[in-house]
């Protein structure tokens, strides 16, 4: 297995506030603006996207948070049982711009379910999605609007985020599991 | 977190890390029924068979509304308009269910390990909704997710539990859930409606209702089945009332903050008065509505589930 440091509390950083900037400038401006967070690292870090949309364009933005365990398409009875980390929405996205945020995307199957869960809560005017990471391999015809980093990489491989606010630390990290001698691995884009 | 039951038949099978991570998940669940749209989608598709062999009122509409809101399709079978009215025995009555490709039975029944009995006739999941006089568990679920609300955690918090000991389903269900989770029970009642050896369970076992409410933090109140006066275990409704009824006077025995509870239906004037029952300390309505949510947890950690890391 190979660890490979991509971000590092700073870039991860600067990473946030391009995308604060690219939400800014796409939506002129952040009127009826709302950014919701996907558990559990989604939250942080539409929080940060929050407080840095506060630095440049000086308004306050509502957050809120998904839980999309109950929306989930991929039950089993057996394996570890979920922690329901709970739906925090506290305002109403009715006609609002909503823009998801999530840490990775991969598969596009947490989006597809915080879509369902969120247009359980109201209709917004649109729904985005943000993202810190796109790594490919999708299963669902879903594209973020807000990339902060594309990754090629190979579906075995482990893409890791760690916030100070939920691992004790910043981080993104690119796990690759060392292939068998003689074995071509396939390598795909986004 | 590991849970891995297939079947919620009493708390006795519980430690307190799965009480706790059940209480948890309802705290999570109580927010879906405060939604414009009540419900998610978490156990669509599956099929949940409410089997109640006595009438229930409470706790039969409170399992139908926390499988509706999770999207399960309802099945409701009750005994008095079946073929059990026809001689048709209740390991027959589920075998022939079964094929109906059910996931979930919930059930209540008049004799003690019901449950366990069908538990052994199918592979769907088993909820007990109150065997006998056995146990109720998610009556003393939606109690203790009350508690924890109102008192933050149950270490060493003094309970008391007052009424029919010999005939309560719930104070067993109670009894067990408190003793987990470190509260310290206290039972009253007639000595008539008390079992021999009930300290056995763990409490402490009095007669003195006005001696118990001291330094109580829960005051929990349990139904006096009329019937039982009949049959000669106490003289007259309003003895009960003089004696081991909550009035406002008795209640200021207790602590400052006690809370008061019942599982209902409430007999006004027997067990308890009805300024008490209203009163700013009564939690009761409160535990209603905890039990649509500790019914959707114990459903959706039963039936849904799936993997903690999500797959993006």
């Amino acid at each position: 297995m190979r660890r490979k440091t991509l971000f590092d509390a700073a870039g991860i950083q600067r990473s946030l506030g391009r995308l604060a900037l690219e939400i800014a400038e796409r939506l002129q401006g952040c009127k009826d603006l709302a950014l919701v967070g996907i558990h559990r690292r989604g939250v942080p870090l539409a929080k940060r996207i929050a407080q840095k949309l506060h630095e440049v364009e000086g308004v306050h933005v509502p957050v809120g948070s998904l839980d999309i365990n109950l929306y989930r398409d991929d039950f089993s009875s057996v394996g570890t049982a979920p922690v329901l980390l709970g739906t925090q929405v506290d305002f109403d996205i009715e006609g609002r711009t909503v823009v998801l945020v999530d840490d990775v995307l991969f598969t596009g199957r947490t989006v597809r379910s915080a879509l369902d869960a969120l247009l359980d809560l109201g209709r917004p005017a649109r729904v985005q999605l943000a993202v810190l990471v796109d790594r490919g391999h999708r299963e669902l015809p879903i594209q973020a609007d807000y990339v902060g980093l594309s990754l090629n990489t190979r579906r075995e491989d482990h893409v890791e985020l760690r916030l100070k606010e939920t691992d004790a630390e910043d981080g993104l990290i690119l796990e690759t599991p060392t292939p068998a001698p003689g074995k071509k691995t396939e390598r795909r884009g986004k | 977190m590991s849970f891995s039951h297939k079947d919620l038949l009493g708390i006795a099978d519980l430690n307190a890390d799965e009480i706790t991570y059940i209480l948890d998940t309802a705290e999570k669940m109580a927010e879906v029924s405060h939604r414009p749209m009540k419900k998610v989608p978490a156990l669509r598709g599956k099929l949940v068979v409410n089997l109640f062999f006595e009438t229930s009122t409470r706790t039969r509409s409170s399992f139908e509304i926390a499988e509706k809101r999770l999207s399960a399709d309802t099945l409701n079978f009750s005994a008095s308009a079946s073929a059990v009215q026809k001689g048709e025995s209740l390991a027959d009555t589920v075998l022939n269910i079964d094929r109906m490709q059910p996931d979930c039975y919930v059930m209540r029944h008049a004799s003690p390990g019901s449950c366990h009995l069908i538990k052994r006739l199918t592979p769907a999941a088993v909820v007990n909704a109150g065997d006998g006089a056995h146990e109720h568990p998610t009556q003393a679920l939606l109690d203790a997710m009350t508690i924890r609300q109102r008192k933050g955690s149950f270490k060493g918090l003094q309970v008391l539990i007052c009424g029919d000991i010999a005939h309560s389903r719930v104070v067993r269900s109670n009894v067990h859930l408190l003793n987990k989770v470190g509260a310290k029970v206290t039972v009253c009642g007639p000595a008539t409606l008390i079992p021999p050896h009930f300290e056995s369970l763990g409490v402490r076992v009095t007669s003195d209702f006005e001696k118990a409410l001291q330094g109580k933090d829960v005051v929990m109140m349990l139904r006096i089945q009329l019937e039982r006066q009949q049959r000669g275990l106490f003289p007259s409704l309003l003895e009960y009332y003089k004696t081991f009824g909550l009035t406002e006077q008795r209640l200021k025995l207790a602590n400052k903050e006690a809370i008061v509870m019942h599982p209902g239906p409430m007999n006004r004037g027997v067990e308890i008065a009805s300024e008490v029952a209203d009163g700013p300390y009564s939690v009761i309505l409160d535990q209603v509505e905890n039990g649509v949510a500790v019914r959707m947890a114990v459903l959706y950690l039963l039936l849904g589930g799936g993997e903690d890391e999500a797959s993006h």
